[in-house]
């Protein structure tokens, strides 16, 4: 039976899209703490403010994150969720579940938590919420001897790295990002769950430059699919595309009428560098003007593939806005190969310059990207010992204020004024 | 034996990791993994994937409010037992994904998906407004500046035809992030929801000291308007900081550095939308969201203004964009001035940066459009 009244979000279990609120109610029928979570929130629809406290530092024995603590500032009114901790549950590459994955993780949060989930939080974790402290340690104890898995990262750690589903059911992938994130994950188990860093760091692994996980925009270390040959034509398909046999765009556009697909104004003139053209019904590509958007092949894609050397393009230090502003991350490596043959050696390799440095010089709680923004790109690129290029850039500067060093300058900079004013009278 | 509280580290396991994901896929995807040659969508919410040699793979995609119960998941795992052998995925926008390897399967599971009355909304493909990503909100975050699951909740049920089909120019990405820590990262969305403070922190003298590493608390504000001070707390002085309130700029990192800098509030706290990002490569470069809604107020349970401004925004883009062109792309295209023309949405001085780097911002050519804007030096 409810336990408060809850106008305000009883409303909300109208109109077409599920309710969490319906969902709520239905999962209080076994946890009574559910009611509490909806009496709380309804008091804060009421206030227009939350009501929970200040943070609250919990956790496992020798785990510095995974779980955050969360504590109700109306505990007398609403006692089921006076304690209410998050766990973060480290997900699957590519987010698949077994069934029997899942009911287990479902039964483990139903013998120790309120029951409600997110499936997932926005780093790519199962996010568990609401358990009390005494709950943690006999969770972990069976998370790991029973299930056989272990927490997620939170703090100034390693971030549970994440991937997009790649080769596991996309064509477009251009390495195996499953692969490399379990393969990573597990190398990182000691960076993920003990903070040693100036931030939190965050590597997310997107297949092609669609990046459905969003790396350049969220991610520190974005490893993006890309190649280094030419797309692969099938010049058949293009010419049922062409006759409208094939759904453009894997008919995404199918519900409006849009008029019969044109090979120029949907693919050629849409294409950032121009490099496309039509010989007869042949399509040709320029592919060194190329700069592999994904555009033709997202729209022809039973025509069009990547090429067949195939890599990742690495961009470095994306972050949301707190506190200079926003940052996408910077295209660092243009191109590396990302292959499981040796264990992603090259990959670590790179990963460990950004550490090796980062620990230094990062200052608390600064992102690497704020680092990189503080020391200036050319400093970066020199710690990563990486050549620059003009495609580290969008333009070539337009300010003529270069830090030159002493060595770069003829005779050094130790000059002598009283042998100058000899020539030169004040 | 089970956990011992009295031998904590005894027979203690650590650092598995997860599951390997080899365990996690569904027959029809380990068997074609990296052979697949093209995919189709065969109607809003189901895909086709063939692979080389003739496999298939036939998934249906639902909608989730993400914040879900066991009970919601146990649910998904009986569907996913009935009809695609035990296996299931998740996306990264909150939607659930059933994969099976026959069309006769699928139009079975899609029967079942559609017998369970609204939990599960077939859609989220192509060229809609696919699932919102967002943050906890009020159920169960300490800084939002509103909550997520109600705005995100009112706005889904407003945009409910556009998830289950596929008629707009092009996808169209929402998201909602309760604060400006942004763990929804907003800032590279079609559409952000963007929970915002408009009051400075008030300072608890009473439990800044027992609370507070008072030297981190003055370095987290970026302007530098917290500066250390003395106060007088029960006849006794005592080590405080004061907020420069004219420096402020309501980031909310102070609070999240000193639990004694609480700013959150009713009537200061609401919402701004942002605009035109987008996170992928494909025709033009990523790109941020831009603010041109400074704020709307807190409304539960449904944020009818967030709702209504929302809904405009997406029918004045599908009824003007070209196909292919995302909001961003759009509104590049015909111009930011005329974006807030067509909308109907009143520029003001918040939409213009006065942040760092803001000058890039700022127009520096004679190439403009005239619209109701710049009416009064024109009429």
């Amino acid at each position: 039976m409810p336990k408060h009244d809850t106008p305000m979000l009883d409303e909300l279990e109208n109109g077409p899209w599920p309710s969490f609120v319906t969902d709520l109610k239905r999962q209080a029928e076994t946890h009574d703490e559910c009611w509490d979570i909806l009496g709380q929130m309804e008091l804060s629809y009421k206030d227009r403010i939350t009501h929970w406290k200040h943070g609250g530092i919990v956790g496992v024995f020798g785990y510095g994150g995974g779980i955050v603590g969360r504590y109700s500032d109306v505990p007398k009114q609403f006692p089921g969720v006076e304690h209410f901790h998050t766990v973060r549950i480290n997900q699957p590459s590519g987010l698949y579940y077994s069934t029997k994955n899942l009911r287990d993780l479902m039964d483990l949060w139903d013998k120790y938590g309120s029951g409600m989930t997110n499936m997932h939080g926005s780093t790519g974790d199962m996010i568990l919420l609401g358990t009390r402290t005494e709950n943690l340690e006999p969770l972990f104890w069976d998370l790991t001897h029973d299930l056989k898995q272990d927490l997620g990262g939170s703090g100034s750690n390693l971030r549970t790295p994440s991937c997009c589903l790649g080769e596991s059911r996309c064509e477009w992938s251009c390495f195996d990002t499953q692969d490399i994130c379990y393969a990573l994950t597990m190398h990182y188990q000691d960076e993920i769950h003990r903070p040693a860093f100036p931030y939190k760091f965050k590597f997310k692994f997107s297949g092609c430059a669609n990046d459905c996980v969003a790396a350049i925009a969220r991610s520190d270390f974005a490893v993006i699919g890309t190649w280094k040959d030419d797309i692969q034509i099938d010049q058949a398909a293009v010419k049922e595309y062409v006759a409208g046999n094939y759904p453009a765009n894997g008919g995404a556009h199918s519900g409006r009428d849009w008029g019969a697909f044109s090979i120029q104004k949907e693919v050629i003139n849409l294409c950032p560098t121009k490099c496309m053209w039509m010989e007869g019904d042949e399509l040709k590509i320029d592919d060194s003007e190329c700069t592999r958007c994904m555009h033709c092949i997202n729209v022809m894609p039973r025509a069009l593939r990547p090429g067949k050397e195939k890599g990742a393009t690495i961009c470095i230090g994306a972050k949301a806005p707190i506190l200079d502003g926003a940052q996408f991350a910077t295209m660092v490596i243009p191109f590396i190969k990302v292959s499981k043959e040796n264990e992603y050696e090259n990959v670590i390799d790179v990963i460990e310059q950004i550490w090796d440095w980062w620990m230094e010089v990062g200052k608390n709680r600064e992102r690497v990207g704020e680092t990189m923004q503080r020391v200036g790109l050319p400093t970066f690129l020199s710690v990563m010992e990486v050549e620059p290029l003009p495609q580290h850039v969008k333009e070539p500067r337009s300010n003529p204020y270069v830090f030159w060093k002493e060595e770069e300058v003829e005779g050094g900079w130790e000059r002598d004024v009283v042998e100058f004013r000899k020539r030169h009278a004040a | 034996m089970g956990y011992d509280p009295k031998n904590p580290m005894e027979g203690r396991i650590t650092d598995l990791g997860p599951h390997p994901y080899t365990d996690m896929l569904p027959p029809v995807i380990a068997e074609n993994k990296g052979k697949w040659l093209y995919h189709e969508i065969l109607e809003p919410g189901v895909l086709l994937h063939v692979a080389e040699g003739g496999g298939e793979c036939y998934t249906v995609r639902v909608g989730s409010p993400r914040l879900i119960s066991i009970e919601h998941v146990r649910e998904m795992c009986d569907i996913a037992d009935a009809h695609c052998e035990g296996y299931l995925r998740f996306t990264t926008r909150n939607n659930a994904e059933f994969m099976t390897d026959s069309k006769e399967k699928c139009d079975a599971l899609i029967a079942d998906l559609k017998s369970r009355g609204k939990k599960f909304p077939i859609g989220g493909t192509g060229a809609c407004v696919t699932n919102i990503v967002h943050t906890q909100g009020w159920v169960h975050c300490h800084t939002p500046a509103t909550d997520a699951s109600g705005p995100v909740k009112a706005v889904m049920d407003d945009l409910f035809e556009y998830f289950g089909s596929m008629k707009l120019p092009a996808q169209v990405r929402i998201a909602l992030a309760c604060c400006l820590n942004m763990c929804g990262a907003v800032h590279a969305s079609d559409i952000a929801i963007l929970g915002v403070h408009r009051k400075p922190p008030m300072i608890d003298h009473e439990r800044i000291t027992g609370v507070c590493e008072l030297p981190l608390a003055i370095a987290a504000c970026p302007l530098g308007a917290v500066k250390p001070a003395k106060a007088e707390v029960n006849g006794e002085e005592v080590k405080t900081v004061k907020v420069n309130a004219e420096r402020c700029m309501f980031c909310g990192n102070c609070y999240t550095m000193c639990p004694a800098m609480p700013l959150a509030d009713p009537e200061g706290d609401g919402i701004a939308i942002l605009v035109g990002g987008k996170v992928s490569n494909a025709k033009s470069e990523p790109k941020f969201s831009k603010l041109i809604i400074p704020f709307l107020p807190n409304t539960p349970p449904r944020w009818p203004e967030t709702v209504d401004v929302i809904h405009k925004i997406v029918e004045v883009y599908a009824k003007d964009a070209h196909k292919y062109e995302r909001i961003g792309e759009w509104a590049e295209r015909i111009g930011w001035e005329k974006f807030f023309e067509k909308c109907d949405i009143p520029f003001t001085e918040k939409s213009i940066d006065d942040y760092r780097l803001a000058y890039d911002t700022w127009r520096t050519t004679t190439q403009f459009k005239y619209t109701n804007a710049t009416a009064a030096y024109t009429k």
